[in-house]
Formats: C-alpha cells, structure tokens, sequence
C-alpha cells in the first residue's frame, strides 16, 4: 500500500515536505517501469553541468512528458515554419501571372510543403504529444506503455520530417523533378509516419491497460477519451497510407509505370492530408474543450456519456479515410446511385460533423449548470474548436459536387481551419496543463489576448480562401493560374493571417519560456480540476504517482473536495 | 479534517504486450486491406484488347509468360494453420508451466517461418516477374515483400518469447499468448494475400 494523499494540502498548494517526499523516486518502487528519468524541475538542475549530458538525457529519456515535450516542441517549431510558407504563399499569388518569387518546380514544391508540414508535420503530432505528455498522468498510471516505442516513435517522426524537407528543398516531393529525392521523399513519409503510429500505439496501450484502479473506461477524463478515440483511428488509417507509400515507393524506383511516377504521388497520397484524414488528426480538440470546460464552470460534466458519444462520432471520419477519397454528394444518376453518394457522404462528412457539434453542445452545457469564469486555456480552446467546426462545415459543403468547389482553394481554406484552429486547442492545453508539464501558470491577460489574435490570424488565413473557392481560385497553385475575383485582396488577407498565427505561437513560446526561466512555483491544482493528475505536484515528478488511487468515479478528485460539492 | 483519495491494493496484471499486439495486428491488418484494395482497384482497371482470333476478351495485367508455382503458394496457406497451431500449444504449454513443451513449440515455430520465408523465395525464384514490366511486377513485389516482412517480424517475436521461455520466464503467458495472438493475424492476413493475388491473380 503506498501512502495516502492528502488532498486538501495538494489543492491548496500547501504540500509539506513529507508528503512530496513521497511522490520522489523511490529505487526499487516499481522495477519493471522503465521510465529512467525525472522531471521538469530536477533535469535541470542535473544537467546545468554538462551541455552533452543534457542533450542526452533528453534524446534517450523515456519519460513520457519528455517525450510528450520534444513533440510539442517540434510541433510548434513546425508551426511557425508553416506560418512562413503561408506568407511567402499568399504573396507570390498576389499576383498570379507577374509575380514569380518561386518558379515552376520550386512553387510546386513549396505548395507541398506547405500541405505536408500544415498535417503531418504540426496537427498530427502536435496532438500525439500532448496525450502523451498528458494522459497517463490523467488515467492514473506512473508511466505510457512502451516508452521507449513512443521515444522511438518521436525520433522517426523528427528525422522522415528530416527527409521531407530535405527532398522538397531538392525538388523530390510529388510532380518534382529529382527522381532520386522523390524516393527520399517517400521514405521521409514512410519513416515519419510509422513514428506516429508507433507513439499513437503507446498512447491507445495505455489509457487500456494502465488505468488507475477502479477507473473503468467510462470513467476516464474526457481527454483522455478523445486521444484513444483518435491513437485508435490513427492505427486504422494511417497503415493504408504506408501501403500507398510502399506501392509508390517500389514503382517509383524500379518501374515508375503504374503509378504515375512523381505524379502519381500527389494522386495516392493526397488524402492524407485533406479532410477527412484531416478530421481524424483533430479529435483531441474537442477532448480538450470537453476536459476544460466543467472545469472552468466549477461543475461535473452534465450528460457526459453524450459527450463521450459525440467525440467517439467524430471518429467516423475514419470510415472516409481508409477509402481513400473524398466521398462526394452527387445527386446526378439513377436512384440507386443518388442513394449509395448519399449514404456514403453523409456516413464520411455528416456522421463526424454530427459528433462534433454533439460534443461541443454537450460540453458547453456545463456553462449554464456552474459558474464559469472563462481563462486564457478555455478562450483558445473554444475558439480553436470554433475553427474547427468552421473547417469541418467547410469540408461537409466542399463534398457537394453542385457547390462547385472541388479542386478550388476551398480545400485549401478548409486545411487551414482545421490546423489552426488544431493549433488554437493545443496552445489551450498547453496553457490547461502547463502546471503539470513545466510547473508554471502563465499570465492570463496576455495568454487571452493571444488567444484573440489566434482567432483573427486564423479566420484571415483561412476565410479568403474560402471566398476565393467559390470564385473558382484553383487549390495549391502558386502562380500562373487565372483568376477573375480580387485576387491580391485574398491572398494578402490569407498572408497576413498567417503571419498573425506565427507572431502568435512566437509570442506563446516567449511567455511560456520566460515564466519557466522565472521559475515562478505553480501550485499543485491551480484550476481547482477534477481529475488524477491535478493530486501530484506541480511540476509532476518521475513516475507521477507515488502510490496508486482507487478511482470509484468520473472525477475522483473533485468527489474529496468537500467545497465542490456539485448536482451530479 | 483530512481528505484523500483511498489508496489501491497492489497493481493487479496488466496486458500491455498483448493488448498492444492486438493493435500492431489492426493496425498491420489495415496495411495488407489497403494493399489488396489497391491490387483489386489496379487489377480492375487493366486495360483489355481482344485475342487474336476475336473470340475472347485479354485483360493486360499479369503476362501470360508468368505461371504462378501453385504447389509452393498452396503449400505456404496450408502451412500457416499449423504456424498458428504451434503458437497455441506454446500458449497451452505456458498456462500449464511446461517450459519444456513451450521452448519445443516456439523453436518448431519458428522453424515453420522458416519454411515459409523460403516457400516464398521459391515463388520468386519460379515466377520470375519482372518487376519493371508493368503495374502486376510492382505491385506483387510490394505485397508479397510487405507480408514476408510481417512473416519475419513474427519469427523474431517467436525468437524474443523463446529465449524468455528458456530464460526460465513460467510466469511468461501474456507475451506467449501475444506471440501466438500475432502469428493468427499473419495467418488471416495471408490467407487474404493467397486468395486475391496467387488464386484470383
């Protein structure tokens, strides 16, 4: 039996040495875990001495908030790498015909990377990292299942991005003219999403074995819900894109007769970055509303199976994903045919649509049940989720076939809305969880004010797009193309939001670097949260729990805090 | 008053190795689905032309030159079964702590992926695709490679659970039972495999 925690101390902040004490790493505690490091607090102090010793201790660490940081980090990097690409995009199509800071191949080229980094290279693993920094702490565990296959999977994530940018600078990518870096190319992709899975297989593993006692799976933070939900989908659709990969790759070397050659890798592998792959990739979103939002409303979670429900709907993207394609509303043909388009369409677009806005209503019930006094982490995460739905909603009427948007920069509005507003949420969670990550609270004037100009920055990068589309603007085209409407408006409008989202994510990085080196103490529960991982101290320590909880509800937390006591 | 959240007895088993096999099998399972999807999706749309005497209909996918060596295709899908049967008297064996039994069914499986690893070199050796012919040669090399992968990766599992089992691991069942949990998807991946691309073509 390990020690009994005291709550109320944890709560008020007010843990005596004795109880941290017990929340240290004890040799022996837990011989088979294979975490073998320490947290935020205690890395630094170990390794002021040696620049070496710190690096390493970081590439072989197999904690999983280290690992769960190097994504978010990157992630973030990559963010604002994105934000420039969308700059230097939204200017050289100013105008289409005269202005050519990029030439044929290397517009194609900075067209892909623009896609490729956006999904696979920001909102994917952006999302990927935070479950993992967040989730075992949320279901009781003292450390991710497989550790060293999550580092692994941030490690192949880092270096097939590596190959990506690499190939794309060297013109390789899909259309490029260097066959050789178009196989670096497809190796990049392959590498970096078999890390993905593998980090997304740590996160599934578990949240279904590692829970604390007692915490069945409808138990399990709204959070943490959404990342199984989403690792889940993740290890169902993105198999089908490595066997695209390995088709492409193999025909791309030796033969480069069935599939189009470089061509044909934007034809198999497009969707992987489109709705609704793209969906899937945005699941976590809507688990960090639903985990914040009863929060901030000082209130348990009305109806929370519904809201279970919606986020596990949204999910049904998948079912459009492994397909392979855009299942379009096309109501021309015989009965049969109008039926089966619209059965699928609503199955890949609706369905999903439908779990979203089911969570997000849901969620928001709180607010008329408590008491909310809305923070920055809520303020992004509503926003950014917004965003999202802007994007979903976009994806379900660019599925219309009489709306006439395929293949237009519609598309492109839609990717945007989703990522950024993806981007939005995390910089909530980031902000939600920033106690337990980094062992801060940031300031929330200036966090809510960044939160504002996320929302604008995104609305800029993406709405004009949107308008653009319906005037029939084509969809990753940098330059040469004809357009009729006030094209110079729109694609000044989007650059601009996308230097908007990078000044953002700078800024956001700033605040949160400035109040670590500051060093200024977070308490241990300065929400006044509800779940397992707000009873450890901030920042939380290796292995998490000292001891291991019994859970018998949904927020064990709040059920010992005698001062919330709240309607069920 | 002081408040805490009731401690748990001791952690019970957890099945993080065979929970987790479960989800390489989906994940692994999905990988040869989109394939065979992709094979049908080609094979469908291979352009056709009339023969010579007008009489029949010749779809242009896998040349007539090419003659698939049934005897080793067939023999791989009516091996796999007992692949699958080994693993589970490995299974059978670790619940009853028969270490010896144990060992002999993962070295015997482990010889069987051997046997199937070289059935498939045979194919190879006989059908002499070329792999830059045409869309059939990259696509046959890419699935049938992918699966002979997922072949290896299983023997390598066997190799991981039988030094454990001679390690003197009885408590061993979770990673035996995962190993023999894989060695059943490989089974019905290739049974798949079988069907489409050395039956149906």
């Amino acid at each position: 039996m390990g020690a009994v925690v005291s709550v109320r101390a944890l709560h008020l902040g007010e843990i005596t040495p004795e109880v941290r004490k017990g929340y240290g790493v004890s040799p022996g505690d837990h011989p088979k875990m294979t975490t073998n490091d320490t947290h935020v607090g205690a890395s630094t102090k170990s390794s002021s001495s040696s620049v070496v010793a710190s690096v390493g201790q970081w590439v072989t660490s197999s904690d999983h908030k280290k690992i769960g940081r190097l994504f978010i980090g990157w992630s973030l990097v990559h963010a604002i790498e994105v934000a420039v690409i969308g700059i230097i995009f939204g200017l050289e199509r100013m105008s289409p015909s005269s202005m050519q800071i990029f030439d044929g191949d290397a517009a194609l080229q900075l067209s892909w990377l623009f896609r490729h980094v956006l999904v696979l290279g920001l909102v994917a693993p952006l999302f990927i990292g935070i479950a993992i920094a967040v989730v075992p702490m949320q279901v009781g565990s003292k450390a991710i299942s497989f550790p060293r296959l999550a580092q692994y999977g941030f490690w192949a994530w880092f270096f097939g991005s590596g190959l990506v940018l690499i190939s794309l600078i060297a013109n390789g990518g899909p259309n490029g003219g260097n066959a050789d870096m178009g196989d670096l190319f497809l190796l990049g992709v392959g590498l970096l999403i078999v890390g993905l899975l593998s980090a997304s297989l740590s996160v599934a593993t578990t949240i279904l074995t590692s829970r604390a006692p007692g915490m069945s799976l409808d138990m399990i933070p709204a959070f943490s819900w959404s990342a199984l939900i989403a690792s889940i989908a993740t290890l169902l659709t993105l198999p089908v894109a490595i066997s695209s990969v390995i088709y492409l790759y193999v025909d791309h070397t030796y033969a480069q007769n069935a599939f189009g050659g470089g061509k044909g890798i934007e034809t198999w592998l497009g969707w992987v970055y489109s709705a609704p792959q793209t969906l899937v990739f945005v699941i976590m979103a809507f688990g960090v509303l639903a985990e914040i939002a009863p929060v901030v409303a000082r209130v348990r979670q009305p109806l929370r199976p519904v809201v279970l429900g919606g986020i596990a709907l949204i999910s049904a993207a998948t079912i459009g994903a492994v397909t392979q394609t855009n299942h379009v509303l096309d109501l021309s043909g015989t009965n049969g045919d109008k039926l089966s388009s619209t059965v699928l369409f609503l199955l890949t677009n609706g369905l999903p649509l439908l779990g979203m806005l089911v969570a997000v209503a849901v969620a928001m019930l709180s607010f008329k049940e408590g008491k909310p006094s809305v923070n920055a982490a809520f303020a992004f995460s509503i926003l950014g989720v917004l965003m999202i739905l802007a994007g979903a909603t976009g994806a379900f009427v660019g599925n219309v076939k009489d709306a006439g948007l395929q293949g237009t920069s519609f598309s492109e509005g839609i990717t945007l809305y989703l990522a950024y507003g993806g981007v939005l949420v995390a910089l909530g969670a980031l902000t939600h969880w920033a106690p337990k990550l980094w062992g801060v609270v940031l300031d929330d004037k200036k966090v809510l004010g960044l939160a504002g100009l996320g929302l604008i920055g995104t609305v800029l990068s993406s709405l004009p797009l949107y308008i653009a589309g319906f005037a029939d603007q084509p969809a990753n085209v940098v330059n040469g193309f004809e357009y009729g409407g006030p094209v110079a408006l729109w694609n000044v409008l989007a650059a601009a939001g996308s230097a908007l989202i990078a000044l953002v994510v700078l800024a956001y990085v700033g605040l949160l670097v400035a109040a670590v080196r500051a060093g200024a103490g977070a308490k241990d529960d300065p929400w006044d949260a509800h779940t397992l991982e707000w009873s450890i101290p901030s920042p939380a320590p290796a292995n998490n729990f000292a001891s291991l909880a019994t859970v018998s509800s949904s927020e064990p937390l709040l059920d010992a805090k005698p001062s919330q006591e709240v309607p069920a | 008053m002081t408040l805490a959240l009731p401690s748990a007895p001791s952690q019970t088993s957890r099945r993080q190795v065979l929970v987790g096999t479960a989800l390489v099998a989906a994940a692994a399972g999905m990988l040869i689905a989109g394939m065979l999807a992709m094979w049908m999706k080609f094979r469908a749309g291979a352009p056709t032309r009339e023969s010579a005497d007008g009489l029949k209909i010749i779809k242009d996918w896998m040349s007539k030159d090419i003659i698939v060596p049934e005897v080793a295709a067939n023999t791989m899908f009516a091996t796999f079964p007992f692949a699958a049967l080994m693993a589970q008297w490995a299974v059978y064996s670790a619940k009853r702590r028969d270490g010896q039994h144990r060992s002999l069914a993962l070295v015997i499986l482990f010889g069987i992926g051997i046997a199937l690893v070289n059935a498939q070199v045979a194919i190879y050796a006989q059908m002499e695709v070329v792999l830059a012919e045409g869309a059939f040669g990259a696509l046959f090399y890419a699935i049938t490679g992918t699966m002979l992968a997922l072949i290896v990766s299983g023997m390598a599992f066997t190799t991981v659970a039988f030094f454990r089992s001679v390690g003197g691991r009885d408590d061993d069942l979770q990673v035996i039972s995962a190993n023999a949990l894989y060695w059943y998807f490989l089974t019905a991946a290739f049974t798949a495999v079988w069907f489409f691309v050395y039956v149906q073509k």
